[in-house]
């Protein structure tokens, strides 16, 4: 038995402390690693050439440029879909049994395995909808991936609204509407667009759902409409690190590093806008 | 005397829970009419019939009726948004909006767009004269509203309500969150109100139904028990239950 406070204060700050550092020292290692790895790769050719000698030298253009579109399409479809009904079933839909089915069940979806999105895409884009392998079946099977995640984060978002925002705004005469339009919704933007973060980096990042949807193997052109396939970054990545033999370890880690940073640039971009909407709404 | 609000016969339900009966009320224009009682007797509820805010609680019920200057408000035609720019509504804790004290003031003229945005200062200057806070902010139109001493923010949410153009304002305990100097100025904003506002307020607070109201009535256990002028109520109050309640014997 401990009796000295101090002692158990101190016990608790090593603890809690020590416990943070062992999850931050490895994701530094990682970043440092690949930076350290990938950095020599990274030069304007890299980034802007097509790939050649089967991907053994050349660039990655094609593989950024198939990225940004599959995010931007996915961004696309799911970002109004999920709003929307994120705002529906918090503001609109009654407190019943089936709505709260649907919430659990939203719920639920964000944690099916990717792979289990990919075969769903494939079955219904792909083959059922007769888009093939492309910009589109891609998009629409991430963005039916990432809905749960910009879904609930919207829920969250509206509910963190105070109450009496609601109310004041209703006995002003303002419309319920209105009142979601002028006052919910832009108190609940930051909490919005970090869905839209973790939406954006799970869409770039993810292989599984575009491995059967519309990532090309080796596509060295841009692609010319929806229904094209393209190359993308994370399965570029696997292909260069367990497909192609002798790739240089500086391209794989150049890839990942260019994956790292569209990524993060993303996430800095959502990450400024929510903080200047902090800055003008605060309660 | 005209009469802006009358309620026959209305009874209100949450589920179960018979929280008001048989309330026959009415509320003279251009005066001000305290809602008193114990906690829990129902006065906020009755008041909230008045801008039909208990919509928004599920699984409520209400019979009788209802007339805003002579209007049944409980009828399938009810506009809401209408009913509800007639009656404005005070809180009891003061609750502006997380803007400026300009977009406060403004915020049901931009959604309404009742003025075009040459008339905002006027509106901003005359809503805020109203409520005796134009000298004290005039230079402060665009701090946030939160910056403000909690009387202020009450005033605010006062003259918030005025370029919606209201007829009646209700009150929910809009002091009780102030101190007694602020409450007494905003009982004396509420004089100056009523010779264009009816207001109807609710209050726990004894002395203040006795100093600002015109009418009182006594609410109990959902039941109105009495209702006449202030003034005959707390010298010769006719129910046994009233006289007890004003004596402080419960409460
Ligand atoms: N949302 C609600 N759901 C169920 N019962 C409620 C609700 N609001 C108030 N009540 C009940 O109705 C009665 C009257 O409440 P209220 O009008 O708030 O009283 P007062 O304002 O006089 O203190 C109380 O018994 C309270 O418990
Ligand atoms: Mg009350």
């Amino acid at each position: 038995m401990i009796k000295n406070p101090y002692l158990k204060e101190k016990i608790a700050f090593t603890l809690l402390f020590g416990a943070t550092v062992l999850v931050v020292l490895p994701v530094i290692f990682v970043l440092f690693y690949i930076v350290k790895q990938g950095w020599p790769a990274i030069n304007w050719e890299f980034l802007t050439q097509m790939p050649q000698k089967g991907m053994r030298a050349g660039g990655i253009f094609p593989a950024i440029i198939g990225t940004l579109y599959l995010v931007l399409g996915t961004l696309l479809f799911a970002l109004p879909l999920g709003v929307l009904s994120g705002v529906y079933l918090t503001e609109y839909a009654r407190d019943n049994g089936l709505t709260r089915l649907v919430k659990l069940a939203i719920i639920n979806l964000a944690g099916v395995p990717s792979v289990v999105y990919g075969l769903f895409g494939l079955g219904i884009f792909v083959v059922f909808l007769k888009f093939g392998a492309s910009i589109l079946a891609g998009s629409l099977t991430l963005a039916i991936m990432v809905l749960p995640i910009i879904i609930t984060t919207t829920r969250e978002a509206l509910d963190s609204v105070p109450q009496s925002f609601r109310q004041v705004s209703l006995s002003l005469g303002v419309s319920k509407w209105q009142t979601i339009r002028h006052v919910v919704l832009p108190h609940a933007m930051p909490g919005i667009l970090t869905g839209m973060i973790l939406a954006v980096s799970r869409a770039a990042g993810e292989t599984a759902p575009i491995l059967f949807t519309v990532a090309a193997f080796y596509l060295p052109r841009l692609p010319k409409s929806v229904f094209d396939q393209v190359m993308a970054l994370p399965y570029h990545l696997y292909v260069i690190s367990t497909q192609v033999p002798h790739v240089k370890l500086e391209i794989r880690y150049g890839t990942a590093l260019v994956l790292l940073i569209i990524v993060l640039s993303l996430n800095l971009v959502a990450i400024i806008v929510r903080a200047q909407f902090r800055k003008k709404k605060k309660w | 005397m005209h009469t802006m609000i009358e309620t026959h016969q209305l009874n209100f339900f949450y589920g179960s829970f018979h929280g008001l009966i048989d309330i026959n009320l009415a509320v003279a224009q251009y005066q001000i009419t305290a809602l008193i009682g114990p906690s829990g007797c129902g006065k906020s509820t009755l008041l909230r019939t008045f801008n039909r805010m208990n919509d928004l609680i599920e699984n409520v019920r209400v019979t009788g009726r209802v007339f805003i200057d002579g209007v049944d408000i409980y009828t399938p035609q009810t506009d809401l948004v209408n009913l509800r720019k007639k009656v404005g509504m005070v809180f009891q804790r003061p609750n502006p909006f997380a803007l400026s004290v300009a977009e406060n003031i403004l915020f049901s003229v931009k959604i309404h767009k009742t003025a075009p945005a040459s008339q905002y200062e006027a509106i901003l200057e005359e809503s805020l004269r109203a409520v005796d806070l134009w000298e004290a902010l005039k230079d402060k139109l665009h701090r946030s509203a939160l910056q403000l001493s909690l009387e202020q923010q009450q005033r605010l949410c006062i003259a918030r309500l005025l370029p919606v153009k209201p007829d009646i304002l209700l009150m929910d305990e809009p002091c009780s969150a102030l101190d007694p100097m602020s409450t007494a100025h905003i009982e004396e904003l509420m004089r100056m109100l009523k010779v264009n506002y009816t207001i109807l307020i609710v209050t726990h607070n004894m002395q203040q139904a006795a100093r600002v109201s015109d009418f009182a009535a006594f609410l109990y256990l959902g039941e109105l028990i009495e209702f006449g002028s202030t003034e005959k109520m707390f010298t010769v109050p006719k129910d046994r239950r009233t006289e007890e309640y004003l004596t402080g014997k419960f409460g």
